[in-house]
């Protein structure tokens, strides 16, 4: 009994577990046998947390015993390494965080514990959450679980991949312009980011304030509406978190889409570079969601073209304010003994971040320096009102917006870090979802070449239960679900 | 815009980021690369549009003023690259006079 454990969703974990024929303990030793024998070929963990795991497993199987009910009791997760756990090695996937030990632990993975989850261990990133491959992790790349020669997107792409290859059952990532959305299509995982707001940011090591969400990865839909539930709701110690009652995330999600109007942005469904094979797999959703009594109308978001240069003035900039506390002085990596607190600054800088950083960091520092301010940044601002004014008027038209998650299938390792712009378009059809505050899945749809495609569902703000309607009405419908890679 | 190897020197020191020898030009041109796309911006006429900085409206709440555990001083010098008698230690701010 170890390997047929991982595949599971975390709905028949539970069966199992409530029945006693199984313990959280042996869903814990699955996992960790099967990350022995794949997760050196994926790469998808940086480190475990095998005494927060024997601890958190077996106060839930002490629990089940005892007749105790949680929504998570005793299942195995895993936590992107930008989510501060109490005393567990927290680095953003970054050198300048090696060693860094919170002292406390971040509202939204205390919410999963108090439900009982088991954390089994901490997933690699992109440095800082900046990316869309995982390549920009300041430890390794992690590797897409269907195709070991391809990335699994980013920047939450070892939560991705720890999902789609079985190491753990739930993971939890955050998305700032598509970093759960995109690694999720490119896995074939479920990958939901929630309205700006829903869940708390405390504990998260800031990208992007105005645009970082937490979200979960999850092998079904029913799986990541759950987990979000859990996560979502008002805490006094995120002042943008919204009171709003967790439970409207479940709101009728199980109603169907007969008779809802589903939009389809002409921009993204014809987006500069998407590939035929996944505009085959668009249609074929399209076709099924038709079926099941949904319209689909045309709509259209007429400022896309701008997105990416707005969100490109906008979180290098929050970026480059949020991550002037790297500073040497009172955490991380530091060159403590430099001759000048100037020279501390400068080095401590120079040898913690990573390239795609320090890019991000001048872009913004850029953007905000005298007299280019009103230029890029004021600027910038305003093109963000008008695409959020293009998302109202869309869905005034509609109840849900449909597309692509990512033009491409998992491309190969290498093939986009020479030019950073081509890694950038990667996020082209998911930004806009950020930069107005939506909330968005990303669900598996079928393949391309063998690997992985994702459809996009895009609700309004706080529409959670509209986005995961269409989501679980087309996951039964199509028959489509999140497999297991078997890696090797 | 391109930009030029003098102006990335002068946003890496306002950004604190110390750069390493061939830095300069590598930045000028991948930024500039970046700056070009986003010069895009400048097609929109934004005359009248407000800015963005916040998408969702949350009311401000206050919460009473009362006392409320915190982290112990040890807790917080815990990650500390250098503490001397309970405080983070840094070089010297100040030349001697």
């Amino acid at each position: 009994m170890t390997d047929d454990l991982t595949p599971l969703t975390v709905k028949e974990a539970l069966r199992l577990l409530r029945s006693g024929s199984v313990s959280s303990a042996d869903l814990v030793t699955a996992h960790i046998q099967r990350i022995d024998r794949l997760d050196r070929h994926v790469k998808a963990f940086l480190r475990f947390t095998p005494e927060l795991y024997d601890k958190q497993a077996d106060e839930a199987d002490r629990m089940i015993r005892q007749g105790e009910s949680r929504p998570l009791l005793g299942i195995p997760i895993a936590v992107k390494d930008v989510l501060c756990v109490r005393g567990v090695e927290t680095t953003a996937g970054s050198q300048i965080l090696k060693g860094f030990k919170p002292p406390y632990t971040a509202t939204a993975v205390q919410r999963l514990f108090d439900a009982g989850a088991v954390m089994i261990g901490v997933t690699n990133c992109d440095e800082f959450a900046m990316g869309s491959s995982t390549e920009n992790s300041g430890y390794f790349p992690t590797r897409n679980p269907w195709d070991l020669e391809r990335v699994p997107g980013g920047s939450s792409g070892g939560s991705a991949a720890a999902v789609a290859a079985g190491e753990a059952m739930l993971a939890l990532g955050t998305d700032t312009g598509g970093s759960i959305r995109q690694p999720a299509a490119l896995c074939g995982v479920v990958g939901m980011k929630p309205t700006y707001g829903r869940v708390s940011r405390y504990g998260l090591i800031a990208f992007a304030s105005s645009l970082d969400q937490i979200g979960p990865f999850a092998r079904c839909v029913d799986d990541a509406a759950i987990t979000l539930s859990i996560m979502s709701g008002l805490d006094p110690l995120d002042a943008t978190s919204s009171d709003r009652a967790p439970m409207e995330v479940l709101s009728n999600f199980g109603g169907g889409v007969k008779g809802m109007k589903l939009g389809v942005p002409r921009e993204y469904y014809d987006v500069k570079g998407i590939e035929p094979g996944v505009k085959a797999a668009i249609d074929a959703a399209l076709a099924v969601l038709r079926m099941q009594g949904a319209e689909i109308v045309e709509v259209s978001l007429p400022h896309t073209d701008y997105g990416l240069a707005a969100y490109y003035i906008i979180a290098p900039a929050e970026c480059s304010s949020n991550l002037a506390r790297f500073d040497g002085v009172r955490y991380g990596m530091s060159e403590v003994d430099a001759p000048n607190i100037t020279e501390l600054y400068l080095e401590t800088r120079r040898k913690g971040f990573g390239g795609e950083v320090r890019r991000r960091v001048m872009l913004g520092t850029y953007a905000l320096s005298s007299g280019y301010y009103d230029a890029y940044y004021l600027k910038a601002q305003k093109v963000r009102t008008l695409i959020k004014r293009d998302f109202d008027e869309a869905f005034k038209r509609c109840d849900a917006i449909v597309s692509a998650t990512s033009p491409t299938v998992a491309f190969p390792i290498g093939s986009k870090t020479q030019d950073p712009l081509s890694m950038y378009l990667c996020d082209v059809l998911t930004l806009g979802g950020n930069l107005a505050g939506l909330p968005g899945i990303s669900i598996p749809c079928g393949t391309s070449d063998g690997l992985p495609v994702g459809l996009q569902i895009l609700g309004p703000q706080w529409g959670e239960n509209v986005v995961l309607r269409v989501a679980r009405a087309y996951e039964i419908a199509s028959d489509i679900k999140a497999e297991v890679a078997e890696v090797v | 815009m391109p930009l030029s190897k003098d102006e990335v020197r002068h946003v890496a020191m306002l950004a604190r980021l110390g750069l390493e020898p061939g830095d300069e030009a590598y930045y000028a041109e991948q930024l500039s690369g970046i700056l070009e796309h986003i010069d895009r911006l400048q097609q929109l006429d934004t005359e009248a549009i407000p800015p963005t900085a916040q998408v969702v409206q949350v009311a401000s709440r206050l919460r009473e003023d009362e006392p409320r555990p915190s982290l112990t001083k040890d807790e917080a010098l815990a990650n500390a690259p250098a503490a001397v008698n309970g405080m983070f230690r840094v070089p010297s701010i100040q030349e001697e006079t």
